[in-house]
């Protein structure tokens, strides 16, 4: 497997990450390179393993659900690049 | 000061040979003067590092100190520190004042240890030479034009330059380790889960781990000690009982099995780094341990695994920046789609975006399976590696690094000669297990460092064994000319 122009622009996009018509060669040719280390892989068998996760092979803890952080909320807006009245300010979306 | 242990200087302050105050500012000076030329340092705040010393004092003064009271740390931009610009070596977050603090940097606040500063790294943790940092190149205190490692390349300066006592390091592929071996001192990562992630600026969850680097395995140990516990805002935290990794470091290692992996010694491995290690291998042997050949047969595929793994998981976590709630937003765009498109553009690096785009990749419809989850099953094969080996040996032994430390901007344009800096270093990411560079000796003036890997757990034994060697040897107190 390997991946062509038409492919990274669709995962740039995926990603929404601007690729420009100048970067995508470059962007194109490091990126074939990785893939094809990655290929390596293939050549494995594979069948009977059970994929790993978690390094330790831990389940997921479960707690209850209640509140224990600090309410942060007015430090967490003056971090926003645009915030008015305890909201998130975006481009308009609906009409 | 300058090459004090945590232990000398935390018992000259109870003597009160020094204050914390002064000993800060000592350290201030250090940086003031060096930085400009080597560049680990991203965020220095004299006043308030100053601050927590007098803090840390007035703790002193009442007797309730603790062994790493008012002792100044340097702390990788990665974790979130409250009132303090956090980077992550990002222009993302070029602007990113933490509202809150990390688990790590909380334990270190508790115990009175003073911040001295956030150092520099690869952006998002993701290089091996500290050059994909938006805040400039660390330059290696060895040899200023060579590389120091990554991604945590402005601790491993901070400590190698003696700017600090000790830093705080982060380790996905390799982060502590490499950089440790390239700079010459004693960096450990512990096994996945020992460390909260809580508050640590995200890469790859299930591999990222934190750790200390300082001068000796005993530093190191005195750090862990406060570094560790469960933490239950990190769902990936290991529930289990503290321990004390200082208790058991001085223990004799008569009879201790060490396995040599015989894949670590093939291609890749430079032959002077292979001499330096084989010298210590023997060293050890004198010190009454055993050598037991082993094989971890899947080392070969750790990498590829790993830059499926790895980016898989930043191209999610690296989704959260998008210009909404924190970080760089673009100054002009059409729509909110636009914006997302350019912000992510101007705000991340180029290794950044290759990374995500591979994850992306890996992850879309279709991919899934003959990548990640192929990847997950390697994964197990390598872990697999390690058991059996286990099974034959204490602890295993073999280089940190392929070479020692390499010029500035020599593998900067090639991806995969820099992926392979970590070739040694990843299989223990992906197993979870423990590791720690020590330092072994020198390749033309330049460091090369002694990688110990242990079990799940056995940071102890680790240490125990890098101590025994630092104790009759002394690679580890070299430190490089100019800085005094």
């Amino acid at each position: 497997m390997s991946i062509n122009k038409e492919e990274i622009k669709k995962i740039a996009h995926l990603a929404r990450i601007n690729v420009s018509q100048t970067e995508v060669d470059q962007v194109e040719k490091k990126l074939v390179g990785i893939l094809a280390l990655i290929e390596k892989m293939q050549k494995v068998n594979t069948n009977s393993i059970e994929p790993m996760s978690h390094a330790l092979d831990i389940n997921q803890p479960l707690r209850e659900d209640k509140v224990t952080a600090k309410d942060i909320r007015d430090k967490s807006l003056d971090l926003a690049p645009h915030s008015e009245q305890s909201l998130f300010i975006v481009p308009q979306v609906i009409e | 000061m300058l090459n004090l242990s945590l232990k000398e200087l935390s018992q000259a302050l109870e003597k009160k040979e020094f204050t914390s105050v002064e000993l800060t500012q000592f350290f201030l000076n250090r940086i003031k003067k060096l930085n400009p030329s080597l560049n680990a340092f991203i965020t220095v705040d004299e006043a308030r590092s100053l601050a927590m010393a007098e803090k840390s004092d007035q703790i002193i003064q009442a007797g309730k100190k603790s062994i790493l009271t008012g002792i100044p740390i340097a702390q990788k931009d990665i974790f979130c520190s409250e009132g303090w610009r956090t980077t992550c070596g990002s222009k993302m977050l070029e602007n990113f004042i933490s509202p809150y603090d990390s688990t790590v940097i909380h334990k270190f606040n508790d115990v009175g240890a003073v911040n001295i500063g956030k150092t520099n790294m690869d952006e998002f943790a993701m290089g091996s030479s500290n050059e994909t940092s938006y805040f400039g190149p660390v330059k290696n205190p060895w040899a200023l034009d060579c590389v120091p490692g990554g991604s945590s390349g402005g601790s491993a300066v901070a400590v190698a330059a003696r700017l600090a006592p000790a830093a705080t390091g982060t380790d996905t592929g390799g982060s502590i380790r490499q950089p440790a071996s390239l700079c010459g001192f004693t960096g450990l990562k512990p096994t996945y889960g020992l460390v909260s992630r809580y508050g640590m600026i995200a890469f790859a969850s299930s591999l990222d781990q934190a750790g200390p680097m300082a001068i000796s395995a005993e530093d190191c140990a005195l750090m862990l000690n406060v570094m560790t516990g469960h933490d239950e805002q990190d769902s990936t935290s290991l529930n289990r009982k503290k321990e004390n990794y200082s208790n058991s470091i001085d223990k004799k290692i008569d009879g201790l099995k060490i396995g040599i992996p015989k894949e670590f010694f093939e291609e890749g491995l430079s032959s002077d780094v292979e001499k330096v290690i084989e010298e210590a291998l023997k060293y050890y042997e004198k010190l009454g341990a055993k050598i037991v050949n082993i094989s971890l047969p899947n080392n070969y595929l750790s990498i590829p695994a790993y830059y499926v793994i790895a980016p898989a998981e930043a191209s999610s976590n690296l989704s959260r920046y998008d210009g909404v709630r924190y970080g760089h937003r673009a100054k002009e765009y059409d729509d909110l789609i636009d914006m997302y498109f350019k912000t992510r553009q101007e705000g991340f690096g180029d290794e950044v975006k290759r990374r995500i785009l591979i994850g992306t990749y890996v992850l879309s419809a279709g991919y899934f399976d003959a990548y990640y989850l192929k990847a997950q099953k390697i994964r197990r094969l390598i872990s697999n590696d390690f058991k059996s080996a286990y099974e034959k040996c204490d602890l295993i032994m073999g280089p940190s690094a392929p070479s020692v430390a390499f010029k500035s901007g020599e593998k900067q344009e090639d991806p995969l000669a820099m992926y392979m800096q970590d070739v040694f270093t990843i299989s223990t990411n992906l197993a979870g297990l423990p590791a720690m560079s020590i330092p072994a000796g020198f390749v033309n003036e330049l460091p090369v460092g002694l990688q110990l890997i242990g079990n799940h757990f056995e940071e102890a034994k680790i240490l125990n064994a890098a101590h025994i060697y630092q104790k009759n040897t002394d690679w580890h107190l070299q430190h490089p000319k100019g800085i005094d």
